[in-house]
């Protein structure tokens, strides 16, 4: 059985208007997922009610672009955005709490999207 | 004026079965908020997608967490199955709840355990995980292994069990069932226990919608969300409702837990009976297009998989939002305020499973 | 005000023994589907190396000259893919599991060994 979803692509100017419309609905935010592509990075901003899945989706060129925090917003989006900063090197701009990259201890930095000579001498 | 002293829990403590850093700030005995760090147990598994094609990933989805190793396995067998338009045989989706079900009775055997470790209680540790041998020996039998199943595959399962096998299992079951409704009431019961869990690390109603909870977390709080409602699996043919308690503290929670324990023994029945003869598995080519987010109950709450193909035999992105990864925020609302012997408890009331919340 | 209700299970606790298998006196019984290790019944084997290509973590490697077929016991996850998939059935999933080692040694079956090529006569 095919669970009821869609997926909307806006634009990083639209990001907190689309999301504000969300929690004035009482949506919850259910994940924030980045995903990195042959020539650009995608975030995903995904949202639920009553079972019925929404997303959101961003499309960047690359990582230096700062992306809006929606903590805003939405309190518990914090732990999500130091992930993408923490894996992605995505720069999210006003996270309530921010942990400036020591969320997620790894040997490497950014370790999803680093050349892949780093990757060998790590 | 009290000062403010920082003490590090973890990421060994003797309650905790995965590493996780905390670093509580605490005046007196009262801690006043609680810093996480993760990262301890990061294996880059999203990242495996990249050199294991989209056949062989099944068996590193299952290898995510020990615990709740088959509904991860399943997860991904049904993104996949979403994205390539495969509709999996009716005996399938059955053996696949029964197994779900299974899992999700033999991982709160396991919580219920630790929690009553946690304060102290070692013996209703040992009695619970006793019970959970049962389980995972009728696990063994019927998939061939204890802990990592093996037995789902994209299309349908990879081994049936007899009619024979599955009366002897039922016979097994009900008595288990017996069993364990019998230990938790014991558990429920006792006045050490309610004095060490009800009031502890409460979620009103509200915080649990504004931090994100999933699963008993969300539950414990009076809010019926369970992903199996959606009926993905053949879980809209048996029938189901989600357990809610209202208190909103650990008593609650351990409640919430206890009952869908009983729910799953009576949901395994219910399928049992309701099972056809039929095909077991459908034969899958070429490569999958698209995107899908595909939603399953896991034990700990909702588990999101997203899987990205592009017609290639190597998917171009899978992410895995795990349960305990989302529990996070609930957890560190609950710490604050809280006193210093109550951490431990309160952390094992989200059911902490680390080695999925970091893949 | 219950709180010596748990005095009944730790007093029949006491009465029956213990639940344990009491290993290494008595043998470890295995049940019937067990996925324990991979054997090979070697006179059988084609050496076609269909195993090694299906098997997801490489634990199998086949050569063609000489005739051998080799595993690797710590990289074998038991998932039976090769006994599925091998054309003349001569790979089996034994109950036990492979015997405990302290270094990564790899179990080496030869095949017959190449019969000498038959001269022609002149």
């Amino acid at each position: 059985m095919t669970q009821t979803q869609t997926i909307i692509d806006i634009q990083p100017g639209e990001l907190l208007g689309k999301v504000s419309e969300m929690k004035a609905a009482s949506q919850r935010l259910s994940q924030i997922c980045c995903s990195k592509l042959p020539d650009h990075l995608e975030v995903c901003y995904s949202f639920d009610k009553d079972y019925v899945f929404t997303t959101y989706r961003l499309s960047m060129p690359d990582n230096a672009l700062p992306v809006p925090s929606i903590s805003k917003i939405y309190g518990n989006s914090f732990h999500y955005e130091n992930e993408i900063h923490d894996l992605y090197g995505i720069i999210v701009e006003g996270i309530s709490i921010d942990f400036k990259g020591n969320f997620y201890r790894t040997a490497l930095k950014t370790p999803f999207n680093c050349a892949p000579e780093a990757e060998v001498k790590a | 004026m009290s000062e403010r002293t920082i003490i590090p829990f973890g990421p060994q403590h003797p309650v905790l079965p995965e590493p996780i850093h905390l670093d509580l700030v605490v005046e007196d005995e009262k801690v006043v908020e609680a810093i996480p760090s993760i990262g301890f147990i990061h294996r880059g598994l999203e990242r495996l997608v990249e050199k294991k094609d989209y056949v062989d990933y099944v068996y590193v989805a299952e290898r995510i967490c020990g615990i709740c190793s088959f509904i991860h396995g399943l997860t991904y067998c049904m993104a996949i199955e979403e994205l390539m338009k495969v509709q999996v045989p009716d005996r399938a989706q059955y053996l696949r709840i029964i197994w779900s079900e299974l899992s999700r009775i033999h991982s709160h055997l396991l919580w219920l355990g630790l929690t009553a470790d946690s304060f102290g209680f070692e013996s209703m540790f040992m009695q619970s995980w006793r019970l959970r041998e049962y389980i995972l020996d009728i696990i063994e039998e019927t998939t061939g292994g204890r802990v990592i199943f093996g037995s789902a595959k994209i299309g349908g399962v990879r081994r049936d069990i007899t009619p024979a096998k599955m009366d002897e299992i039922m016979k097994k079951l009900d008595a288990y069932r017996k069993d364990v409704s019998q230990l938790c009431e014991q558990f429920m019961k006792d006045q050490t226990v309610k004095h060490r869990m009800r009031g502890i690390g409460m979620l009103s109603k509200e915080d649990a919608i504004t931090t994100g909870a999933v699963g008993p977390m969300l539950r414990g709080s009076g809010i019926a969300q369970d992903i199996r409602m959606t009926g993905y699996c053949g879980y809209d043919k048996i029938g189901f409702t989600p357990i809610i308690e209202t208190a909103g503290d650990c008593y609650a929670r351990c409640m919430v837990r206890v009952r869908e324990m009983d729910a799953s023994f009576g949901m395994i029945r219910q399928c049992v009976n309701q099972m056809t003869d039929g095909p077991i598995e459908v034969k899958v080519t070429g490569n999958p297009t698209g995107e899908f987010f595909m939603r399953s109950e896991q034990p700990r709450g909702e588990a999101i998989y997203y899987a990205k193909a592009n017609g290639t035999k190597f998917l171009s992105r899978l992410r895995v939002r795990t349960p305990t990864f989302a529990n996070i925020p609930p957890l560190l609302t609950t710490l604050a305020g809280c006193q210093l012997a109550d951490v431990p408890v309160i952390v094992l009331t989200i059911d902490p499973c680390i080695s999925c919340a970091e893949r | 005000m219950s709180f010596m209700g748990f005095s009944k299970v730790v007093l029949k606790n006491l009465a029956t023994g213990p639940v344990t298998e009491q290993y290494p006196f008595v043998p470890k019984v295995y049940p019937d589907g067990a996925r324990g290790s991979v054997n090979i019944e070697i006179d059988k084997c084609i050496f076609c190396a269909i195993c090694q290509r299906k098997c997801p973590t490489a634990a199998i490697v086949v050569s063609k000259e000489p005739k051998s077929w080799e595993i690797d016991r710590l990289r074998c996850i038991s998932c039976n893919y090769c006994v599925e998939v091998c054309p003349k059935k001569c790979l089996t999933l034994d109950t036990k599991y492979a015997a405990c080692s302290t270094e990564r040694t790899k179990e080496k079956f030869d095949g017959p060994a190449a019969a000498p090529k038959a001269v022609p006569s002149a």
